[in-house]
């Protein structure tokens, strides 16, 4: 989607309007030509490079728990592909990062058990960034929350704000990153819902793994836009937002449960 | 007297233009650049970069990770790709590399390999023909 950037020279306005139609002639054609239900958010979403984000977008994902399948790590493993991360040692260490993990749920009366990812939830209000002292942990425009990793000083405050345990701390030294997620040493890193992807209009690779597995457990989309599926599946059903007794307004919703 | 003082300027000027004609390709950073591999000219002038690289990659590194602008231009990934050695694609590990050979030169620390890959992906020449177009990585494809 991105275009070269040899034409740097020309004004700002001009290369945004050429991209912006050019966009909305892909968006138009991949309405027409792909079927309903296809993953087509790649390029109707995508911003041109040379843009920032805007707090128009909030991103957010639909998790319905009653398709996530029992036993079933495809997210997992697209996540920690993904972003450079070595799969959990055997045994599993501590001290390993998590940035998502299944999470199984049991009706203790029932025996009914359900499994459902569990990641960042990327709140409106995240208690992460309340309590860093350095602002190294915020919230981009677009409701995505990360960690700058040239300001954090690794003093953990953030883990233990977290009310879903969603952060890690990288204990050792690393190398052959991928070029596109940075990792390093001393630093507190979580799911930061893949935004390498995200801006180049694809969706988190949980979200496509999941798709790709057959289960579309995990759907991937703009809550601000109401045309989106995500926001008109939310508008229309009963979704939850884990612990929403603390108002934090997660971009993560669940349903099935 | 004239005459020693005359001898020992004359000794003195030989000694200096033999020690700097034997040691001027041994001052500076030796590093290795393909012109192959990364073109004939860099995103700037060389004078500029050589002063002005670091607060390109300052600014840039702010843009992108808070707002989220990618352009290439200025990106560390984009000096690794034209900047990587040809032998192991690397920008560190001895004094041959590009980075590597003029920080230790200029005595600078440098930070950014801890966290940032220090390795190009594909060669440059290979990207077009290895990197599946973003349309095509849509459909879920895994990196």
């Amino acid at each position: 989607m991105s275009q070269p950037q040899n034409n740097e020279n020309q004004s700002a306005q001009a290369v945004d309007e050429h991209r912006r139609n050019f966009i909305g002639t892909s968006a138009a054609l991949a309405t027409l030509t792909i079927a309903p239900g296809v993953m087509v958010y790649g390029l109707a979403q995508s911003k041109p490079a040379d843009e920032p984000v805007s707090n128009k977008v909030r991103w957010g994902m639909l998790i319905d728990s009653s398709k996530c399948a029992d036993g079933c790590t495809d997210c997992v493993t697209a996540c920690f592909t993904e972003n450079g991360i070595s799969l959990p040692s055997t045994p599993p260490k501590e001290t390993d990062s998590q940035w998502i993990r299944k999470v199984e749920l049991k009706d203790m009366r029932t025996s009914r058990t359900q499994s459902l990812p569990v990641m960042c939830q990327h709140c409106e209000e995240p208690p992460c960034v309340d309590v860093c002292p350095t602002g190294a942990s915020f919230k981009r425009a677009d409701g995505i929350v990360l960690v700058d990793r040239h300001i954090c000083i690794g003093c953990r405050y953030c883990m233990m704000a977290c009310p879903y345990k969603a952060r890690s701390f990288v204990h050792e030294t690393l190398t052959d990153q991928n070029p596109d997620v940075p990792r390093g040493k001393g630093c507190v890193e979580s799911c930061t819902m893949c935004v390498q992807r995200v801006d180049q209009g694809l969706n988190p690779a949980c979200a496509d793994a999941c798709t790709k597995a057959g289960h579309q457990a995990i759907l991937f989309g703009d809550l601000n836009d109401p045309n989106s599926e995500i926001a008109k599946r939310i508008a229309s059903k009963a979704t939850v937002q884990l612990r929403a007794d603390l108002a934090l307004n997660p971009g993560i919703r669940y349903e099935g449960f | 007297m004239w005459k020693w003082t005359v001898g020992i300027i004359a000794v003195l000027c030989l000694s200096i233009a033999y020690a700097a004609s034997s040691s001027a390709p041994s001052v500076g950073p030796k590093i290795v650049i393909d012109k192959t591999r990364s073109g004939d000219h860099c995103v700037e002038d060389t004078a500029f970069m050589r002063k002005n690289h670091m607060k390109l990659l300052l600014h840039q590194r702010d843009e992108t990770m808070h707002k989220g602008i990618r352009t290439t231009k200025y990106s560390l990934k984009n000096c690794i790709s034209c900047h990587a050695s040809t032998k192991d694609n690397r920008v560190i590990g001895d004094d041959e590399h590009f980075c590597q050979g003029c920080h230790t030169y200029a005595a600078v620390t440098l930070d950014c390999w801890e966290c940032h890959a220090n390795k190009a992906r594909p060669a440059p020449a290979a990207i077009a023909t290895t990197l599946p177009a973003p349309a095509e990585r849509v459909e879920g494809e895994k990196k």
